[in-house]
């Protein structure tokens, strides 16, 4: 939880954002068939404190890159508010005051090849937030910027000359990475960071951003698949399923003490790099469309502890080790607590 | 794994170039290696060290000005790399399925993934248009789509990152290739659709022989796919050899780097294990051994002499650690700077 007293920096207060996949209505009025709306976030409230590294973790297509782009801004929400620093986001403001609000926060993508501009030397695509908010004294300074961040992301001053195609795609992953450092951002909004590296550059990256954090206070929206990642470099933790937060909690409780089913299984699925044989269990059951959820608390068709009432009645988010958890069997105190340790890897 | 079946794919002494106005860019350098039947090769290694490359001259996609400058690719025996692009462009949907590193190249932003999928099938299969369709929903469900029917009518943009990616491999997998050169394929994926993809690319070596090249960061999936991994830095191989002495005994220094990078469930640590330094930039590789500014091993030799492959106790490495003649004195950085 933020410090008492301290507001937070971002506040997501029952964010919603639905996408409207119908068909054309000419062939839906002629097939009789219903519109298709998908749930890609369905009410999540999440408060970030400045400083700190909140990670979203969840399965594929469970909504995580949808609440990234809410929070920056690129997709307008369907319900809800978005609080960043105190300012209301949804309020219409000037466009000084916009810019002003959006040099603080900055995305880095999940898929680096869409969001860096082809026809751009690495040069221009790093330099171009520094230039637009005018942060470079004069040519020579800002020379020194880019350099400096493309050797942050170890990359060389050299490699400006270049076109995003010339590189690998870990290296473009590392290109947008100082793109989105050029602003000096306080908050950063990270949608797979590292995915595309090896674990040697991913471990510099990672260092590298822990560092940036204790030195500058940089507030951190996580957003990762590896789980032993998001548990090296995470405050907090909040597991999403099928668009809802189904459980935060502070990493070390998350990963030693889940409560939530959902949250036990996807702890199940860690791989097994000691090669001990250990058959890890893919999480059980068919994963449900976000177009027509289950009723409910959305996972009762995969969970082991569901009852009548599950099937019928949403879980809401209840207070628990200093976080929150959505699930009747917790509530009800029916699912006692299990300690889980890990291996310590020589 | 039954050795030893003739091998479905080899390749010998493949080199990569890249003619650029600050020199000849070589960024594959005397790979060899070969993937029998029914086998999965892990390909690991440093981020830019030309593990795409590798895959991209294989299936015949270098994009110019980059060009084979020698060496040969062998299909089932024969020679792949000198065929007229319509010839190897059949190859490819026919007998070899291509998973790139990025998805959305693969997909047309303005056509459904259905129509995508049942094109693909229809070039390669003779199928009505009901079979084929039949045969893409089957696709979907296997690489886990949830809602496979209503999903198979929806755009490309309309999925999520992970979801994009599995139809990228669903369309790969449409005619029943002999060969899979995998990309990075599940790299947007969570682990629990990663073990379905893995379980799923299993059944195809071990039902229908189908060998893969798989290239992928995530040492997790290597450790639970692969039957032999090759490590690459800066355009060579490393080491190659079983996947269980590769991560468990590795006999290269960069090897044994990067296992210990991988971020362990553990401790938690203010800093993660890395490897200091970048690999060379591939106009600027140093003499001797490419690693040798960033191992804590190195001997005079290092700086002097390039080591090929060799075997290694149980892997084969390019470490003259492994050489009768060793590394030869032990210098410190300071002293091979002078
Ligand atoms: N622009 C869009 N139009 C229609 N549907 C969308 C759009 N963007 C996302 N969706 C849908 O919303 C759901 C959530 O997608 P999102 O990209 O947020 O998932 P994710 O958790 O980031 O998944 P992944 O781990 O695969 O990246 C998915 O079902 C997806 O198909
Ligand atoms: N079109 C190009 N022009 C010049 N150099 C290129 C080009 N494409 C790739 N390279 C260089 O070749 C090297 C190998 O690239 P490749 O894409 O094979 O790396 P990789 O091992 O797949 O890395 P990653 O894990 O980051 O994807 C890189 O250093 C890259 O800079
Ligand atoms: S609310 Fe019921 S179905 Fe949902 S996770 Fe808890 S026990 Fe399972
Ligand atoms: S050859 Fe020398 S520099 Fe290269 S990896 Fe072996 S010990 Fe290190
Ligand atoms: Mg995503
Ligand atoms: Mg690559």
């Amino acid at each position: 939880m933020p410090d008492g007293g301290t507001l937070p920096l971002v506040r997501l207060s029952a964010l919603k954002r639905h996408f409207d996949v119908s068909p054309p209505w000419l062939v839906r009025a002629l097939e009789g068939k219903p519109r298709q709306i998908v749930q890609a976030v369905d009410g999540i409230d999440i408060e970030i404190a400045k400083g700190e590294t909140f990670s979203l973790v969840g399965e594929s297509g469970c909504g995580k890159s949808t609440v990234a782009r809410l929070v920056v801004g690129l997709y307008p929400p369907t319900a809800g508010k978005i609080e960043f620093d105190g300012n209301d986001m949804s309020q219409s403001r000037g466009r000084a005051e916009m810019a002003a609000l959006r040099r603080r926060m900055q995305m880095i993508f999940q898929d680096p090849f869409a969001s860096l501009n082809p026809r751009w030397r690495v040069f221009d695509i790093v330099a171009e937030p520094i230039r637009a908010f005018g942060l470079a004294k004069d040519a020579a300074d800002l020379e020194q910027r880019v350099g400096d961040l493309l050797r942050q992301v170890r990359l060389t001053p050299a490699d400006g000359r270049k076109f995003p195609h010339e590189f690998s795609g870990g290296q473009r992953q590392r290109i947008s990475i100082a793109r989105a450092l050029a602003s000096q951002p306080e908050f950063l909004v990270c949608d797979e960071p590292t995915s595309a590296l090896d674990v040697s550059v991913q471990a510099q990256i990672l260092n590298l951003m822990m560092d940036l954090q204790r030195r500058f206070g940089l507030t951190y929206l996580f957003i990762s698949h590896n789980l032993a990642v998001v548990f090296h470099i995470s405050t907090r933790v909040g597991v999403m399923y099928l668009g809802r937060l189904v459980e935060v909690a502070p990493t070390d409780t998350l990963f030693r003490r889940p409560k939530h089913p959902y949250t036990r299984m996807l702890l199940d699925t860690i791989p097994d790099l000691d090669m001990t044989g250990r058959q890890r269990a893919p999480v059980a059951g068919e994963v449900p469309s976000p177009i027509d959820p289950p009723t409910g608390c959305a996972f009762h068709p995969r969970c082991p502890f569901a009852n009548e009432r599950c099937s019928r009645e949403r879980p809401k988010p209840v207070e628990s080790e200093g976080g929150t958890v959505a699930c009747h069997a917790i509530e009800e105190g029916r699912l006692p607590v299990e300690e889980r340790s890990y291996a310590v890897r020589g | 794994m039954n050795a030893p079946a003739a091998p479905l794919l080899q390749v010998r002494n493949l080199r990569v170039e890249f003619p650029t106005r600050r020199g000849t860019l070589l960024a594959v350098d005397d790979v060899s290696f070969d993937i029998a039947p029914g086998e999965v090769l892990g390909v690991v290694g440093e981020s830019g060290a030309g593990k795409s490359l590798t895959g991209n001259a294989i299936i015949g996609l270098l994009e110019p000005p980059g060009r084979i400058a020698a060496g040969q690719v062998l299909l089932e025996g024969e020679r792949i790399d000198n065929l007229p692009y319509e010839r190897m462009r059949r190859i490819r949907g026919a007998k070899i399925g291509a998973i790139f590193q990025d998805p959305l190249t693969s997909l047309n932003p303005l056509y459904t993934v259905g129509r995508q999928i049942v094109e693909t099938i229809q070039t390669h299969l003779p199928l009505s248009a009901q079979a084929a369709r039949e045969r893409a929903l089957d696709l979907l469900k296997q690489v886990g789509i949830p809602a496979a029917e209503q999903r198979i009518d929806h755009y490309p943009h309309q999925f999520s990152g992970g979801m994009r990616q599995r139809v990228v491999i669903a369309l790969a997998l449409c005619a029943g290739p002999r060969l899979i050169v995998a990309d990075e394929p599940t790299t947007a994926l969570d682990v629990s659709i990663q073990a379905q993809i893995i379980a799923l690319l299993k059944r195809l070596c071990r039902e229908h022989g189908t060998a893969v090249m798989l290239v992928t960061h995530d040492m997790g999936v290597i450790a639970e796919t692969a039957d032999r991994v090759a490590v690459m830095y800066a355009g060579r191989i490393a080491e190659i050899g079983p996947v269980r002495d590769v991560i468990k005994s590795a006999a290269h220094p960069y090897t044994r780097g990067l296992m210990g990078s991988i971020p362990s469930m553990g401790v938690r640590s203010a800093r993660l294990v890395q490897i200091d330094g970048a690999m060379p930039r591939l106009t600027e590789i140093p003499r001797g051994c490419a690693f040798n500014a960033r191992c804590t091993e190195a001997g005079e030799r290092c700086f002097r002499e390039r080591p090929e492959l060799m075997a290694a106790g149980a892997t084969r490495a390019a470490c003259w650690r492994h050489d009768t003649g060793g590394v030869g004195a032990v210098r410190t950085k300071e002293a091979a700077h002078a």
